[in-house]
């Protein structure tokens, strides 16, 4: 009697080697955005950065709701209010949400006068009320709803107040509409002319290209900086806001395009070598036709990729421009603005009063999480490799 | 070798005269300038004897002409009335602002400029070489974190915030001089052993902050680019013959990795002049920067275009120096280049 060696059988009719093969062919027939998108999971930073992004973008519409006040609601009351904290217990009981006004101390070790939170009265904070002036939500709904208002009789700055009395906080909310949108309106200019342009020069070859890579060169030694300034010096000082913002998005995107026509372009080369172009074209495809359905969707992840890597560089412009004071112009909020006004108060100012440095903040979140998400997208945009 | 340097300069020279186009045209683009406001305004307040004498002005810089031929005037290549000659004979205009000839404004503030961009230049490398390379050998250490850390943070930090930041903490900490770039008692002053100290002393803050988002971005790169050779088979082999790890290292995937280390530089140049004109309005440095800003502001067009075009000077040759220590750094780029003449 032989001895059997010990295996895991499965039923008689299993072929164990057609399993293994339809475990692998699952994975090599899925399509490739599920591949992307299996890679992009194991970045845990760049899916949560990715998170925080669509979350800032959804609040965007509904700003008004959230910010306790207007982003230009004065109050000479209370300029350069230091930042209210919420409480939730006062005297070791449970009140429910308030906060402490604010009474300036005169401080004899320094002989300044000192802002400190008079802990003795509780100012209830209202929640999920209506409050303040009316807003158009989305320009539709009249409102004066707000998620959290300030105390009846007292103000709420949580992140203080800068020095026309106006909140940081609501500021910064309202700020971030114009920030978030001029990168992505600066993106879609610089991607229009550089897929254009690009595409040609790839596509054509020739003089075409010549011209187009003299362009580009000419393009990439520009300072950035100055030209920017020097463009937005243009802008005329009678617009309007939306068209002042308009102007500026779209300069952020003109100086931005050659790193994305170059590498539109060097696709275009290696993919028109590629049989399936040449098939497509000997078929009879227009030149429109092959590089729409056939070229496109192979770079295109590509771009979106480097795309998501340069909204994050316009909007530091954005911020630059706004600070030395080329950029959006007041009424208008943008958090580069709220730096200029910052500065204006004086670097002295600065030291007693950080708060009103408050704005750099979230510019360092955004552009730190658009950076991760960049990351890990042109990293999840390989899935063979 | 030669052949190359005198085609990459050619072309050089063509794009800064596609350049002084485009910037031409830029300072043009607001409707009006420096002296048409100028006169706008006595008019209004009607001061007879001062609309004279700026409608000479207009009249000697030939602002009066179309737009074309302003441009040749301006670049010299057509003779201007009443002895404006043009930048390419050495006349770069006058500032209706201040007065004065627009040579003189930016000569006190040029070699500023250039040694501020070229510390900043050299901030760069000496960071990014050591940290990027440890952080490539150390790879996903404790250091190599901290490296990426501190690249992160300087490539999403905006660089007046660092100013900001350094404004604060460098005086109060270090007793590091904040704003300017020398004591006021040198303001002016001949050149001295003590002036040049100043200068050097005041340039400590300014070359790290404008330096550093570049730095980061540099160190990156030699990051990802040593990686990949350190992974190669040669590599393999100098460990298995018993190369000691430093050799290892520096000899030949340092050297293969270096390529688009230099190639930066001429990335890096217009970044570098970018963030100089920014800090120095921030920080009040006396460099070009700040006149800039004022000329664009008053529309003096002369004042800003020769601004532009000297930035833009500065990151062209920028970029000359890094394709011509390319050639000399890779024989590979020599021949290459060196068979396509032959």
């Amino acid at each position: 009697m032989t001895i059997q060696p010990v295996h895991f059988v499965g039923p008689d009719d299993e072929d164990v080697e057609v399993d293994r093969q339809s475990l692998d062919r699952a994975d090599f027939d899925a399509p490739t955005r599920v591949l992307v998108w299996r890679r992009f999971k194991r970045h845990k930073l760049g899916v949560a950065c990715g998170l925080f992004l669509v979350a800032l973008y959804a609040m965007l519409p509904f700003m008004e709701v959230i910010a306790p006040y207007a982003p230009n609601t004065l109050d000479e009351d209370n300029i350069f209010a230091p930042p209210q904290g919420l409480y939730l217990f006062h005297d070791g009981k449970y009140v429910g949400l308030h906060t402490y006004p604010t009474a300036t101390v005169y401080d004899a070790d320094t002989g300044l006068v000192k802002p400190v939170a008079n802990t003795t009265d509780a100012l209830a904070v209202p929640v999920l009320t209506t409050c303040g002036e009316t807003y158009w939500l989305l320009g539709l709904i009249e409102s004066r709803f707000h998620l959290i208002c300030p105390p009846e009789g007292g103000a709420l700055y949580l992140l203080g107040s800068d020095r026309l009395g106006r909140d940081v906080l609501s500021r910064i909310l309202h700020g971030a509409r114009l920030s978030l949108t001029i990168g992505l309106i600066g993106v879609t200019v610089s991607f229009a002319i550089g897929l254009t342009l690009g595409g040609i020069a790839g596509y054509f070859g020739g003089w075409i290209d010549a011209t187009v890579q003299r362009a580009i060169e000419v393009f990439r030694s520009l300072p950035e900086l100055p030209i920017w300034l020097a463009l937005s010096a243009a802008v005329p000082v009678n617009w309007n806001s939306l068209a002042v913002f308009m102007m500026i998005s779209v300069i952020l995107g003109l100086l931005d395009w050659p790193g994305l026509a170059r590498a539109v372009r060097s696709k275009f080369l290696a993919l028109r070598e590629e049989d399936y172009v040449r098939a497509a074209e000997l078929m009879g495809a227009s030149p429109g036709r092959v590089i729409r359905d056939h070229m496109m969707p192979n770079f295109m992840s590509h771009l979106i990729a480097s795309a998501s890597l340069s909204i994050p560089a316009m909007i530091l412009g954005e911020t630059a421009l706004s600070f030395l004071g080329f950029g959006i112009r007041p009424p208008s909020v943008s958090w580069g603005l709220m730096l200029n006004d910052a500065l204006n108060a004086g670097l002295g100012a600065l030291e007693i009063y950080p708060w009103v440095l408050y704005p750099m903040v979230p510019v360092i979140l955004v552009v730190l999480a658009f950076s991760f998400v960049g990351d890990a997208l042109r990293d999840a945009l390989d899935p063979y490799s | 070798m030669t052949v190359y340097l005198i085609r990459r300069f050619a072309t050089m020279l063509l794009t800064l005269a596609v350049i002084s186009a485009l910037v031409f045209i830029i300072i043009n683009l607001p409707p009006g300038n420096y002296l048409s406001n100028q006169i706008a305004e006595m008019r209004y307040s009607g001061e007879a004897s001062g609309i004279a004498k700026a409608e000479e002005m207009v009249k000697q810089y030939s602002l009066d002409k179309p737009i074309w031929q302003q441009y040749f005037i301006w670049l010299g290549v057509m003779p201007g009335p009443d002895g404006f000659t043009g930048l390419l004979q050495g006349d770069f205009g006058w500032s209706f602002e201040l007065g004065r000839p627009v040579a003189e404004v930016v000569g006190e503030t040029a070699w500023l400029t250039v040694l501020v961009n070229l510390s900043s230049l050299l901030f760069v490398y000496v960071v990014a070489l050591p940290l990027g390379t440890i952080a490539a050998v150390r790879a996903n250490t404790w250091i190599d974190y901290a490296a990426s850390l501190i690249g992160y943070i300087g490539l999403a930090t905006p660089n007046f915030l660092l100013a900001l930041i350094m404004l604060f903490y460098g005086a109060r900490y270090f007793g590091i001089p904040i704003g300017g770039l020398m004591g006021h008692e040198y303001e002016g002053a001949e050149m001295s052993w003590g002036k040049m100290q100043s200068i050097l002393i005041h340039l400590i803050v300014p070359t790290i902050v404008i330096g550093t988002s570049a730095a980061a971005a540099v160190m990156r790169r030699l990051r990802a680019n040593l990686m990949d050779e350190l992974n190669k088979p040669y590599v393999e082999t100098a460990r298995a013959k018993g190369v000691p790890p430093v050799t290892r290292i520096i000899r030949y995937p340092l050297r293969m990795a270096l390529n688009p280390f230099v190639a930066d530089i001429g990335n890096l140049a217009p970044q570098l002049v970018s963030g100089s004109v920014m800090i120095s309005v921030v920080m009040s440095l006396p460099t070009i920067g700040p006149i800039l800003l004022q000329a664009l502001k008053s529309q003096d067009i002369f004042m800003a275009g020769f601004i532009l075009l000297f930035v833009s000077i500065l990151t062209l040759v920028g970029m000359l120096i890094s394709d011509i220590l390319l050639t000399l750094l890779d024989p590979r780029i020599r021949l290459s280049s060196a068979r396509r003449e032959a």
